[in-house]
């Protein structure tokens, strides 16, 4: 039973480093949180760009020059692993609901699969594209 | 002193008070993306440097316009769920309250915008 006090525990994801061993699992885990809230940024740089393309010829070439600069290409490219690392973490965890994989090994092998894949993915997006 | 037992607090639709509901949209939400974002990344991927008449032409036609609004509109809201699930872990009390409004709040504006700029370029 609890007797009414506070517990000072230290809060997620703070417990990372001094408390908690990092591991695949966990390290996985919050890539997925970073990416897809990262994600944020990459929309509206693409409805920025959308938006100048309705607007007028000037401010698209404004837009479009700098989505195509070198920042905004190593943008763009972080994005696209972005998207690309969240859908895989994602289907993971659709699995996962199913109530499979959630074994160590497994999971540990999902993880190394969702961080090989998205660079995978990320390199033969920009070689198809 | 509450009466209430931990069993209690958990049993119906739970401490969320919204049962599986959240998780269960994040799910549906999800498939969906799995679906559309691919198409999407092909059709931004192969519109980037190309000339401003030509992405006119190509947000115009059918396909990229639908698979854009789909994105757009499915992966902000999915956004906006995700966000208030950090935001219920690391806030709480009025803080917690105002970043999930703002949060929904640039969600929806967002969507806005860019459905008012797709439907300029296509009609």
């Amino acid at each position: 039973m609890s007797d009414g006090k506070k517990i000072e525990r230290p809060l997620s994801p703070f417990m990372l480093g001094p408390y908690y061993r990092l591991q695949l699992t966990s390290i996985t885990s919050i890539l997925t949180r970073i990416t897809g809230n990262a994600l944020a940024i990459s929309a509206v740089l693409f409805v920025w760009w959308l938006l100048a393309a309705a607007t007028s010829p000037e401010a698209f070439a404004r837009a479009d020059g700098i989505l195509t600069s070198f920042i905004g290409h190593i943008a763009l490219i972080l994005s696209l692993w972005g998207v690309w690392y969240h859908y895989l973490a994602g289907l993971r965890h659709l699995y996962w609901d199913t109530g499979r994989g959630l074994d160590i090994p497994t999971a540990e092998k999902l993880g190394w699969a969702v961080i090989v894949g998205s660079v995978v993915l990320t390199i033969v997006t920009i070689i198809v594209i | 002193m509450r009466f209430l037992t931990d069993r209690k607090r958990a049993e119906g639709r739970g401490a969320a008070g919204s049962g599986t509901a959240h998780h269960w949209h994040m799910q549906i939400s999800a498939f969906g993306l799995a679906l559309v974002v691919p198409a999407f990344l092909y059709v931004f991927g192969s519109s980037l440097g190309k000339t401003h008449a030509e992405v006119l032409d190509i947000f115009s036609r059918p396909f990229p316009a639908v698979v854009t609004a789909l994105v757009l509109v499915v992966g902000m809201i999915h956004f906006r769920k995700g966000a208030q699930t950090m935001i219920e872990d690391y806030s709480d009390g009025i803080t917690r309250k105002v970043l999930i409004m703002s949060v929904a709040a640039f969600s929806y504006a967002l969507i806005a915008t860019g459905l008012f700029a797709l439907a300029k370029i296509a009609l």
